[in-house]
């Protein structure tokens, strides 16, 4: 218990007094999951879209292998990245490893399935009236699109908050390919292993609560932005 | 830093603005590219602005030097007297070796002697330097149910733990500290007791296993820098120290550039001089004194 106070005290004394690491460290959270998020949901959204309306052979089991992708390990990913990336890996010479883009790369692909699969599953949930009102109507293609992801746009929401916090809950991936560089790829959940190594649990778990009011804060940030949208 | 941290805050802006947005935006996007393509520009100047300083020197090392807050001082001296960028990958040494020998790495700080030797017997190294000595201590619970306290003969002590059946947790990862407890079970003429009730391993670093160890009233092998560093010194206290057989020396390793053209061999050759340099090896001798009253690591080259 008293360590519990402790930590929340010494996180409370980390965000008052600015600390300029940690102040470091969680932008630097935010800008590689944040750039990972987006490159995910750029890809993601629409290829879940593709597999839940397209009609081709094997459809189905591009669903499953996305589902399947829910469920890969960061470790895994991590590990086939870096394999990639490493001096004795093909694309060794591209010099990325430990970088914050080998972790932007393993983000993507953790992230990625998740978003597929849940932004597919969010349209196939669609009532299939819906997609006969909207062919009736004559849409196009990219107006047919558009209209389904519109009336899908809570649940692809969840899609990207699942992929979103994917990314910045996972620390194996990060920090293999990102090796737990000190303000180069050192992010909260690697900071926080490194002091749990060190015996400082209180540092530790005050990184944690610093992880956690971030995603508060950006679950809040999509939400506000969701609601918006929708009342117009 | 300074400079990296601006371009971080200011790229995090839009990074962010794009997560937030990234629903709003897909409905209008069936070729969402368009209105979300800025991620790609935002996300590239940040390795850029890494590799543009100085030169890269990848360095895998153990994580005794990590943990003990070794490479915080030391690291930082080095780079600014060279310029160089070190990148620090703190793994067991087997672990740090293995990466060495695929020529992931340009140079090591390890301490597993035995298994130092195979790597350059396969000519995976060169000039391979002692550096620095620190030992291993068997700590324990308080209670020391095997009674090992002030033993003289660290395998006696292991002989002791086996015979009393109590707890002891093993790091399991190929660590430079793993390998010295083999040695020690083997000096016993015990069979590594792999697979026994009371033997576990953690296969995580020390500081971790120290850790577990204290939490569950167990044995286990430390460095010395790692224990005096971790907390709790008190409820797992050294048993046995002192003995030869629990000396551990640390050497630097350069990687093959001979074997490994992309290996980094300036700066490599550049880190093994720096690390046996006089000052260097002073700053090395006083680390720690001021916090722990004795130093964690002793200058011992040749």
């Amino acid at each position: 218990m008293d360590l519990l106070l402790e930590a929340l005290r010494e996180a409370w004394r980390l965000l008052l007094t600015g600390d300029a690491d940690v102040y470091d460290v969680t932008l630097r959270t935010a800008l590689i999951t944040g750039t990972s998020t987006a490159l995910s949901t750029v890809v993601g959204v629409p290829a879940g879209l593709a597999i839940a309306l397209a009609r081709f052979p094997g459809q189905r089991w591009l669903v499953a292998l996305s589902n399947a992708g829910m469920g890969m390990p960061p470790v895994v990913a991590g590990l086939i990245v870096s394999m990639l990336l490493w001096r004795s890996g093909p694309f060794g010479s591209l010099g990325l490893i430990y970088t914050p883009a080998a972790m932007v790369i393993a983000q993507v692909v953790i992230a990625t399935p998740l978003i597929i699969a849940v932004s597919a599953g969010a349209v196939m949930a669609l009532p299939p009236t819906l997609h006969l009102q909207i062919r009736a109507m004559g849409a196009g293609t990219f107006q047919y699109l558009y209209l389904v992801a519109r009336e899908a746009r809570l649940p692809l929401l969840v899609a990207v908050m699942a992929g979103f916090g994917s990314v910045i809950s996972e620390v194996g991936a990060s920090m293999m390919v990102g090796g737990n560089l000190a303000g180069d790829t050192r992010v909260l959940t690697t900071a926080a292993v490194l002091e749990v190594s060190r015996g400082r649990f209180g540092t530790a778990l005050a990184l944690g609560i610093i992880l956690l009011i971030l995603v508060l804060a950006i679950a809040i940030l999509l939400t506000v932005a969701q609601q918006r949208q929708q009342r117009r | 830093m300074r400079l990296r941290s601006l371009i971080f805050s200011i790229a995090a802006i839009p990074a962010l603005l794009l997560a937030a947005c990234g629903t709003a935006e897909t409905p209008k996007a069936p070729a969402p590219s368009a209105t979300t393509a800025p991620a790609t520009p935002t996300a590239s100047p940040t390795p850029t602005a890494v590799k543009s300083s100085g030169k890269e020197l990848i360095l895998a090392t153990t994580t005794s030097t990590q943990d003990s807050g070794l490479l915080d001082v030391i690291v930082p001296l080095y780079e600014k007297q060279t310029g160089d960028k070190v990148k620090v990958i703190a793994v067991g040494s087997g672990a740090a070796l293995e990466l060495g020998r695929k020529g992931n790495a340009d140079v090591l700080l390890v301490h597993s002697p035995a298994a130092e030797e195979a790597y350059m017997k396969e000519g995976a190294g060169i000039n391979r330097t002692r550096v620095m000595y620190n030992d291993f201590v068997i700590v324990g619970p308080a209670a020391d149910p095997a009674k090992i306290k002030g033993m003289k003969d660290s395998a006696a002590a292991m002989k002791a733990i086996q015979d009393a059946k109590a707890p002891f947790y093993s790091r399991g990862d190929n660590s430079g500290t793993h390998a010295a407890e083999q040695t020690l079970w083997k000096a016993a003429n015990l069979a590594v007791p792999k697979g026994q009730p009371w033997y576990a391993e953690t296969g995580q670093g020390m500081g971790a296993t120290l850790t577990v160890a204290l939490e569950k009233n167990g044995y286990t092998i430390s460095d010395r820098a790692t224990w005096l560093a971790s907390a709790k010194k008190d409820q797992q206290p050294i048993l046995v120290e002192g003995d030869a057989k629990l000396f551990n020396v640390y050497h630097v390793i350069p990687v093959n550039p001979e074997k490994f053209p992309a290996v980094n061999k300036t700066s490599a050759e550049q880190f093994r001089q720096f690390m046996v340099a006089k000052d260097t090896l002073s700053v090395i001798g006083n680390f720690g004194k001021d916090k722990y009253g004795a130093p964690l690591f002793i200058a011992y080259t040749e």
